[in-house]
Protein backbone atom coordinates (compact mmCIF):
# COMPACT_ATOMS: atom_id res chain seq x y z
CA UNK A 1 0.00 0.00 0.00
CA UNK A 2 2.76 2.52 1.04
CA UNK A 3 4.94 1.32 -2.20
CA UNK A 4 1.49 2.05 -3.90
CA UNK A 5 1.47 5.40 -3.23
CA UNK A 6 4.60 6.12 -3.44
CA UNK A 7 4.71 4.95 -7.05
CA UNK A 8 1.89 6.85 -7.92
CA UNK A 9 3.54 10.36 -6.13
CA UNK A 10 6.89 10.04 -8.32
CA UNK A 11 4.47 9.62 -11.34
CA UNK A 12 2.47 12.86 -10.41
CA UNK A 13 5.87 14.62 -9.61
CA UNK A 14 7.09 13.31 -13.30
CA UNK A 15 4.19 14.75 -15.17
CA UNK A 16 4.23 17.50 -13.28
CA UNK A 17 7.44 18.46 -13.96
CA UNK A 18 6.50 17.76 -18.00
CA UNK A 19 3.78 19.92 -17.72
CA UNK A 20 5.97 22.80 -15.93
CA UNK A 21 8.31 22.36 -18.70
CA UNK A 22 5.83 22.98 -21.44
CA UNK A 23 3.95 25.94 -19.94
CA UNK A 24 7.59 27.37 -19.40
CA UNK A 25 8.41 26.79 -23.02
CA UNK A 26 5.24 28.48 -24.20
CA UNK A 27 5.93 31.15 -21.70
CA UNK A 28 9.28 31.90 -23.13
CA UNK A 29 8.00 32.10 -26.57
CA UNK A 30 5.20 33.98 -25.89
CA UNK A 31 7.51 36.64 -23.95
CA UNK A 32 9.56 36.37 -27.25
CA UNK A 33 6.97 37.32 -29.42
CA UNK A 34 6.53 40.01 -27.24
CA UNK A 35 9.67 40.85 -27.31
CA UNK A 36 10.03 40.74 -31.06
CA UNK A 37 7.50 43.32 -31.43
CA UNK A 38 8.70 45.49 -28.48
CA UNK A 39 11.93 45.65 -30.85
CA UNK A 40 9.79 46.56 -33.61
CA UNK A 41 8.02 49.27 -31.93
CA UNK A 42 11.33 50.42 -30.23
CA UNK A 43 12.89 50.96 -33.70
CA UNK A 44 11.83 54.40 -34.81
CA UNK A 45 13.18 55.90 -31.19
CA UNK A 46 16.48 54.11 -32.02
CA UNK A 47 16.71 54.88 -36.15
CA UNK A 48 16.47 58.42 -34.80
CA UNK A 49 19.90 57.83 -32.83
CA UNK A 50 21.71 55.96 -36.20
CA UNK A 51 25.78 55.68 -34.87
CA UNK A 52 24.34 53.21 -32.56
CA UNK A 53 23.40 50.87 -35.15
CA UNK A 54 25.90 51.35 -36.96
CA UNK A 55 28.41 50.71 -34.32
CA UNK A 56 26.62 47.73 -34.05
CA UNK A 57 27.05 46.69 -37.41
CA UNK A 58 30.82 47.29 -37.42
CA UNK A 59 31.42 45.20 -33.91
CA UNK A 60 28.44 42.47 -35.63
CA UNK A 61 29.61 42.36 -39.55
CA UNK A 62 33.07 44.27 -40.14
CA UNK A 63 34.45 42.47 -37.00
CA UNK A 64 33.02 39.07 -38.72
CA UNK A 65 34.32 39.18 -42.25
CA UNK A 66 37.89 37.57 -41.72
CA UNK A 67 36.21 34.48 -40.62
CA UNK A 68 33.57 34.63 -43.11
CA UNK A 69 36.12 35.36 -45.93
CA UNK A 70 38.55 32.79 -45.07
CA UNK A 71 36.05 30.07 -44.77
CA UNK A 72 34.19 31.25 -47.89
CA UNK A 73 37.32 30.29 -49.92
CA UNK A 74 38.30 27.21 -47.97
CA UNK A 75 35.10 26.07 -48.79
CA UNK A 76 34.89 27.40 -52.44
CA UNK A 77 38.73 25.43 -52.62
CA UNK A 78 37.11 22.53 -51.20
CA UNK A 79 33.86 22.27 -53.48
CA UNK A 80 36.43 22.76 -56.46
CA UNK A 81 38.49 19.86 -55.53
CA UNK A 82 35.78 17.48 -54.56
CA UNK A 83 33.89 18.94 -57.50
CA UNK A 84 35.98 17.87 -60.48
CA UNK A 85 37.31 14.78 -59.16
CA UNK A 86 33.50 13.39 -59.61
CA UNK A 87 32.66 15.51 -62.71
CA UNK A 88 35.39 14.60 -63.98
CA UNK A 89 35.15 11.07 -63.84
CA UNK A 90 31.59 11.40 -66.12
CA UNK A 91 34.05 13.44 -68.43
CA UNK A 92 31.79 17.01 -67.55
CA UNK A 93 34.54 18.65 -65.78
CA UNK A 94 33.41 21.68 -67.40
CA UNK A 95 30.22 21.94 -65.54
CA UNK A 96 32.56 22.47 -62.45
CA UNK A 97 31.92 26.06 -62.34
CA UNK A 98 27.87 25.24 -62.25
CA UNK A 99 28.31 22.94 -59.09
CA UNK A 100 30.73 25.55 -57.16
CA UNK A 101 28.56 28.66 -57.88
CA UNK A 102 24.64 26.56 -57.41
CA UNK A 103 26.16 25.20 -53.73
CA UNK A 104 27.57 28.13 -52.62
CA UNK A 105 24.62 30.59 -53.82
CA UNK A 106 21.51 28.37 -52.93
CA UNK A 107 22.98 26.45 -49.74
CA UNK A 108 26.05 26.80 -48.73
CA UNK A 109 26.69 30.70 -48.76
CA UNK A 110 23.55 31.43 -46.34
CA UNK A 111 23.42 28.62 -44.44
CA UNK A 112 27.06 28.42 -43.14
CA UNK A 113 28.27 32.53 -43.33
CA UNK A 114 24.44 31.99 -40.73
CA UNK A 115 26.13 29.31 -38.46
CA UNK A 116 29.28 31.36 -38.41
CA UNK A 117 27.38 34.35 -37.55
CA UNK A 118 25.78 32.86 -34.89
CA UNK A 119 28.92 31.57 -33.34
CA UNK A 120 30.54 34.76 -33.65
CA UNK A 121 28.58 37.71 -33.82
CA UNK A 122 25.22 36.43 -31.78
CA UNK A 123 27.35 34.62 -28.72
CA UNK A 124 28.95 38.21 -28.41
CA UNK A 125 25.68 39.64 -28.51
CA UNK A 126 23.86 37.71 -25.86
CA UNK A 127 27.40 37.64 -23.72
CA UNK A 128 27.43 41.71 -23.92
CA UNK A 129 23.30 42.37 -23.05
CA UNK A 130 23.57 39.25 -20.52
CA UNK A 131 26.21 40.80 -18.73
CA UNK A 132 24.60 44.16 -19.23
CA UNK A 133 21.09 42.57 -17.25
CA UNK A 134 23.40 40.61 -14.45
CA UNK A 135 25.02 44.10 -13.49
CA UNK A 136 21.72 45.91 -13.29
CA UNK A 137 22.75 47.92 -16.11
CA UNK A 138 19.31 47.55 -18.23
CA UNK A 139 17.44 48.56 -14.86
CA UNK A 140 19.48 51.17 -14.06
CA UNK A 141 18.29 52.93 -17.75
CA UNK A 142 15.09 52.24 -17.02
CA UNK A 143 15.15 54.43 -13.65
CA UNK A 144 16.54 57.10 -16.40
CA UNK A 145 13.67 56.67 -18.25
CA UNK A 146 15.69 55.50 -21.40
CA UNK A 147 13.80 52.51 -22.89
CA UNK A 148 16.78 49.57 -22.64
CA UNK A 149 14.78 47.84 -25.83
CA UNK A 150 15.33 50.77 -27.90
CA UNK A 151 18.63 51.96 -26.83
CA UNK A 152 20.78 48.45 -26.22
CA UNK A 153 18.38 46.04 -28.01
CA UNK A 154 17.00 47.01 -30.96
CA UNK A 155 20.31 48.28 -32.46
CA UNK A 156 22.04 45.30 -31.74
CA UNK A 157 19.03 43.48 -33.78
CA UNK A 158 18.84 45.39 -36.82
CA UNK A 159 22.89 45.99 -36.92
CA UNK A 160 22.57 41.62 -37.07
CA UNK A 161 19.90 41.55 -39.50
CA UNK A 162 21.66 44.36 -42.37
CA UNK A 163 24.76 42.54 -41.79
CA UNK A 164 23.61 38.78 -42.12
CA UNK A 165 22.63 38.99 -46.29
CA UNK A 166 26.20 40.94 -47.10
CA UNK A 167 28.13 38.43 -44.90
CA UNK A 168 26.25 35.70 -47.04
CA UNK A 169 26.61 37.16 -50.17
CA UNK A 170 30.30 37.66 -49.92
CA UNK A 171 31.26 34.05 -48.48
CA UNK A 172 29.10 33.25 -51.69
CA UNK A 173 31.50 35.17 -53.72
CA UNK A 174 34.57 34.76 -52.15
CA UNK A 175 33.43 30.95 -52.69
CA UNK A 176 33.16 31.01 -56.19
CA UNK A 177 36.60 32.42 -56.66
CA UNK A 178 37.90 29.84 -54.10
CA UNK A 179 36.58 26.87 -56.40
CA UNK A 180 37.11 29.12 -59.61
CA UNK A 181 41.30 28.97 -58.02
CA UNK A 182 41.39 25.53 -57.59
CA UNK A 183 39.37 25.09 -60.64
CA UNK A 184 40.53 27.37 -63.49
CA UNK A 185 44.47 28.16 -61.86
CA UNK A 186 45.65 25.01 -60.55
CA UNK A 187 43.84 21.53 -61.65
CA UNK A 188 43.32 23.45 -65.66
CA UNK A 189 39.74 23.33 -66.19
CA UNK A 190 39.01 25.83 -69.21
CA UNK A 191 38.33 29.36 -68.15
CA UNK A 192 35.25 29.98 -70.46
CA UNK A 193 33.84 27.05 -69.86
CA UNK A 194 33.77 27.64 -66.05
CA UNK A 195 32.29 31.09 -66.34
CA UNK A 196 29.64 30.44 -69.31
CA UNK A 197 28.48 27.45 -68.07
CA UNK A 198 27.75 29.23 -64.90
CA UNK A 199 25.85 32.15 -66.57
CA UNK A 200 23.68 29.96 -68.43
CA UNK A 201 22.04 27.62 -65.25
CA UNK A 202 22.63 30.09 -62.23
CA UNK A 203 19.30 31.99 -62.50
CA UNK A 204 19.29 35.60 -60.66
CA UNK A 205 15.53 35.51 -59.57
CA UNK A 206 15.53 32.09 -59.07
CA UNK A 207 19.38 31.29 -57.68
CA UNK A 208 20.63 34.17 -56.00
CA UNK A 209 17.66 36.07 -55.19
CA UNK A 210 17.06 33.22 -53.20
CA UNK A 211 19.84 33.32 -51.52
CA UNK A 212 19.64 36.48 -50.44
CA UNK A 213 16.24 35.88 -48.81
CA UNK A 214 17.01 33.06 -46.76
CA UNK A 215 20.09 34.99 -45.59
CA UNK A 216 18.06 37.53 -44.96
CA UNK A 217 15.70 35.49 -43.20
CA UNK A 218 18.25 33.66 -41.10
CA UNK A 219 19.21 37.08 -39.87
CA UNK A 220 16.45 37.90 -38.02
CA UNK A 221 16.32 35.02 -36.58
CA UNK A 222 19.82 34.50 -35.42
CA UNK A 223 19.73 38.67 -34.04
CA UNK A 224 16.00 37.73 -32.71
CA UNK A 225 17.93 34.68 -30.44
CA UNK A 226 20.71 36.46 -29.85
CA UNK A 227 19.13 39.52 -28.15
CA UNK A 228 16.28 37.51 -26.98
CA UNK A 229 18.32 35.13 -24.99
CA UNK A 230 21.04 38.20 -23.47
CA UNK A 231 17.89 39.88 -22.15
CA UNK A 232 16.02 36.68 -20.91
CA UNK A 233 19.11 35.67 -19.02
CA UNK A 234 19.48 35.09 -15.42
CA UNK A 235 21.39 37.99 -14.14
CA UNK A 236 24.22 35.21 -12.89
CA UNK A 237 27.57 34.64 -14.29
CA UNK A 238 25.94 30.71 -14.78
CA UNK A 239 23.14 32.07 -16.32
CA UNK A 240 24.48 34.00 -18.42
CA UNK A 241 27.43 31.50 -19.80
CA UNK A 242 24.10 29.19 -20.22
CA UNK A 243 22.22 32.03 -22.45
CA UNK A 244 25.63 32.13 -24.55
CA UNK A 245 25.23 28.13 -25.23
CA UNK A 246 21.59 28.18 -26.05
CA UNK A 247 22.05 30.62 -28.18
CA UNK A 248 24.69 28.77 -30.36
CA UNK A 249 22.48 26.04 -30.21
CA UNK A 250 18.75 27.03 -30.44
CA UNK A 251 20.65 29.84 -33.44
CA UNK A 252 22.29 26.55 -35.24
CA UNK A 253 18.75 24.65 -34.65
CA UNK A 254 16.29 27.61 -35.95
CA UNK A 255 18.79 28.01 -39.35
CA UNK A 256 18.89 24.43 -40.53
CA UNK A 257 14.85 24.07 -39.81
CA UNK A 258 14.14 27.39 -41.86
CA UNK A 259 16.97 26.35 -44.16
CA UNK A 260 14.38 23.01 -45.13
CA UNK A 261 11.38 25.19 -44.96
CA UNK A 262 12.52 27.81 -46.71
CA UNK A 263 13.91 25.26 -49.55
CA UNK A 264 11.19 23.53 -49.87
CA UNK A 265 8.79 26.83 -50.65
CA UNK A 266 11.74 27.98 -53.48
CA UNK A 267 12.76 25.26 -55.13
CA UNK A 268 10.02 23.27 -55.78
CA UNK A 269 10.50 22.48 -59.53
CA UNK A 270 7.45 23.18 -61.24
CA UNK B 1 37.48 54.48 -31.84
CA UNK B 2 36.01 57.71 -32.91
CA UNK B 3 32.63 57.90 -34.48
CA UNK B 4 34.24 58.93 -37.86
CA UNK B 5 36.72 56.06 -37.97
CA UNK B 6 33.34 53.79 -37.36
CA UNK B 7 31.50 55.10 -40.21
CA UNK B 8 34.41 54.54 -42.32
CA UNK B 9 34.77 51.06 -41.45
CA UNK B 10 31.13 50.13 -41.66
CA UNK B 11 31.04 51.87 -44.98
CA UNK B 12 33.63 49.74 -46.41
CA UNK B 13 31.81 46.70 -45.50
CA UNK B 14 28.08 47.38 -46.46
CA UNK B 15 30.19 48.14 -50.08
CA UNK B 16 32.17 45.06 -50.14
CA UNK B 17 29.09 43.21 -49.12
CA UNK B 18 26.83 44.94 -51.93
CA UNK B 19 29.95 44.62 -54.67
CA UNK B 20 29.67 40.91 -54.01
CA UNK B 21 25.73 40.54 -54.63
CA UNK B 22 26.35 42.74 -57.71
CA UNK B 23 29.54 39.76 -58.56
CA UNK B 24 26.39 37.36 -57.55
CA UNK B 25 24.03 39.08 -59.77
CA UNK B 26 26.56 39.79 -62.95
CA UNK B 27 29.15 37.33 -63.29
CA UNK B 28 27.60 34.28 -61.46
CA UNK B 29 24.06 34.89 -62.20
CA UNK B 30 22.64 36.19 -65.54
CA UNK B 31 21.08 38.65 -64.87
CA UNK B 32 22.87 40.63 -68.17
CA UNK B 33 21.71 38.54 -70.52
CA UNK B 34 18.77 36.52 -70.19
CA UNK B 35 15.85 38.90 -69.08
CA UNK B 36 14.77 40.26 -71.56
CA UNK B 37 12.83 43.20 -71.41
CA UNK B 38 9.76 43.07 -73.33
CA UNK B 39 8.17 39.34 -74.56
CA UNK B 40 5.47 38.15 -75.93
CA UNK B 41 3.72 34.71 -75.66
CA UNK B 42 3.74 32.52 -78.51
CA UNK B 43 2.13 28.75 -77.43
CA UNK B 44 2.40 25.20 -79.31
CA UNK B 45 1.01 21.78 -78.57
CA UNK B 46 2.98 19.01 -78.42
CA UNK B 47 2.02 15.22 -78.35
CA UNK B 48 5.02 14.50 -76.16
CA UNK B 49 7.41 17.26 -74.35
CA UNK B 50 9.70 14.70 -72.79
CA UNK B 51 11.50 15.91 -69.90
CA UNK B 52 10.64 19.60 -71.03
CA UNK B 53 10.68 21.86 -67.69
CA UNK B 54 9.24 25.73 -67.33
CA UNK B 55 11.98 27.98 -67.89
CA UNK B 56 13.89 26.09 -70.52
CA UNK B 57 15.68 27.86 -72.88
CA UNK B 58 14.03 28.60 -76.67
CA UNK B 59 16.39 28.68 -79.36
CA UNK B 60 16.86 29.49 -82.63
CA UNK B 61 20.02 29.02 -84.77
CA UNK B 62 21.59 28.31 -80.85
CA UNK B 63 20.95 31.51 -79.32
CA UNK B 64 18.56 31.75 -76.57
CA UNK B 65 15.32 33.90 -77.61
CA UNK B 66 12.68 33.04 -75.09
CA UNK B 67 11.75 31.02 -71.98
CA UNK B 68 9.17 28.45 -71.77
CA UNK B 69 6.59 30.21 -69.53
CA UNK B 70 4.02 27.80 -68.95
CA UNK B 71 2.87 23.84 -69.86
CA UNK B 72 -0.42 22.10 -69.10
CA UNK B 73 -1.87 19.69 -70.63
CA UNK B 74 -4.85 19.78 -72.64
CA UNK B 75 -7.61 17.45 -71.18
CA UNK B 76 -9.93 17.65 -74.94
CA UNK B 77 -6.86 17.07 -77.28
CA UNK B 78 -4.95 15.27 -75.05
CA UNK B 79 -2.12 16.94 -75.88
CA UNK B 80 0.61 18.98 -73.88
CA UNK B 81 0.55 22.91 -74.01
CA UNK B 82 3.76 24.88 -73.95
CA UNK B 83 3.54 28.75 -73.58
CA UNK B 84 6.87 30.65 -74.39
CA UNK B 85 7.77 33.89 -73.63
CA UNK B 86 9.11 35.03 -76.92
CA UNK B 87 11.86 38.46 -76.88
CA UNK B 88 10.40 41.36 -78.17
CA UNK B 89 12.63 42.00 -80.09
CA UNK B 90 12.71 39.02 -82.58
CA UNK B 91 9.84 38.34 -84.52
CA UNK B 92 9.25 34.73 -86.49
CA UNK B 93 7.30 33.46 -89.30
CA UNK B 94 4.24 31.60 -89.47
CA UNK B 95 5.05 28.62 -90.72
CA UNK B 96 7.90 28.45 -88.27
CA UNK B 97 8.67 24.78 -86.70
CA UNK B 98 8.97 24.38 -83.15
CA UNK B 99 10.83 21.02 -82.04
CA UNK B 100 11.51 19.90 -79.07
CA UNK B 101 15.45 19.33 -78.32
CA UNK B 102 18.22 17.84 -75.97
CA UNK B 103 21.47 19.30 -75.22
CA UNK B 104 23.98 16.66 -75.46
CA UNK B 105 23.15 13.55 -75.31
CA UNK B 106 21.96 13.38 -71.57
CA UNK B 107 21.38 16.96 -71.22
CA UNK B 108 18.74 19.23 -70.28
CA UNK B 109 15.59 19.59 -73.07
CA UNK B 110 14.92 22.92 -74.81
CA UNK B 111 12.64 24.01 -77.47
CA UNK B 112 14.39 24.79 -80.96
CA UNK B 113 12.62 26.78 -83.88
CA UNK B 114 13.32 26.58 -87.49
CA UNK B 115 11.87 29.73 -88.84
CA UNK B 116 10.39 29.30 -92.07
CA UNK B 117 9.84 31.15 -95.31
CA UNK B 118 6.14 32.51 -94.55
CA UNK B 119 6.03 36.52 -95.15
CA UNK B 120 3.15 36.82 -92.20
CA UNK B 121 4.80 36.63 -88.86
CA UNK B 122 3.60 35.46 -85.67
CA UNK B 123 1.56 37.43 -83.52
CA UNK B 124 1.15 37.61 -79.54
CA UNK B 125 -0.50 34.56 -78.43
CA UNK B 126 -0.62 32.78 -81.92
CA UNK B 127 -0.12 28.78 -82.15
CA UNK B 128 2.59 27.67 -83.78
CA UNK B 129 1.00 25.05 -85.86
CA UNK B 130 3.96 22.39 -86.96
CA UNK B 131 5.90 20.72 -83.94
CA UNK B 132 7.70 17.45 -83.36
CA UNK B 133 7.32 15.55 -80.09
CA UNK B 134 10.56 14.86 -77.53
CA UNK B 135 12.39 11.91 -78.60
CA UNK B 136 11.54 8.70 -76.12
CA UNK B 137 14.55 6.88 -75.81
CA UNK B 138 12.81 3.42 -74.85
CA UNK B 139 10.19 4.19 -77.95
CA UNK B 140 13.84 4.59 -80.37
CA UNK B 141 15.01 1.41 -78.42
CA UNK B 142 12.04 -0.63 -78.87
CA UNK B 143 11.58 0.53 -82.52
CA UNK B 144 15.23 -0.75 -83.04
CA UNK B 145 15.11 -4.24 -81.40
CA UNK B 146 11.89 -4.35 -83.94
CA UNK B 147 13.65 -4.10 -86.90
CA UNK B 148 16.35 -6.02 -86.10
CA UNK B 149 13.84 -8.92 -84.97
CA UNK B 150 12.04 -8.76 -87.76
CA UNK B 151 15.50 -8.43 -89.98
CA UNK B 152 16.50 -11.65 -88.11
CA UNK B 153 13.45 -13.30 -89.53
CA UNK B 154 13.86 -12.20 -92.76
CA UNK B 155 17.52 -13.37 -93.44
CA UNK B 156 16.39 -17.10 -92.42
Amino acid sequence: MAGDSRATGRIATMLGSIGHRVTDGLIRLGFATRFFLMILLGSGQSFRRLHLTIREIYFAGFQSLLIILVSGLFIGMVLGMQGYETLQRYGSADALGVLVALSLVRELGPVVAALLFASRAGSSITAEIGLMKATEQLTAMDMMAVNPIARVVAPRFWGGVISMPLLAALFSATGILGGYLIGVVFIGVDEGAFWSQMQASVDFRYDVWSGIVKSFVFGIAVSLIAVFEGYDALPTAEGVSSSIKSTVVKSALAILALDFVLTSFMFREA
Amino acid sequence: MSRKLLDLWVGVFVVLGMAAMLFLALKVGNLSAANFAETYPLRANFVNIGGLKVRAPVKSAGVVVGRVAEIHFDPESYEAVVTLNIDGRYRFPKDTFALILTAGLLGEQYIGLDPGGDEVMLKASDVIAKTQSAVVLEKLISQFMFNKASEGQSDK
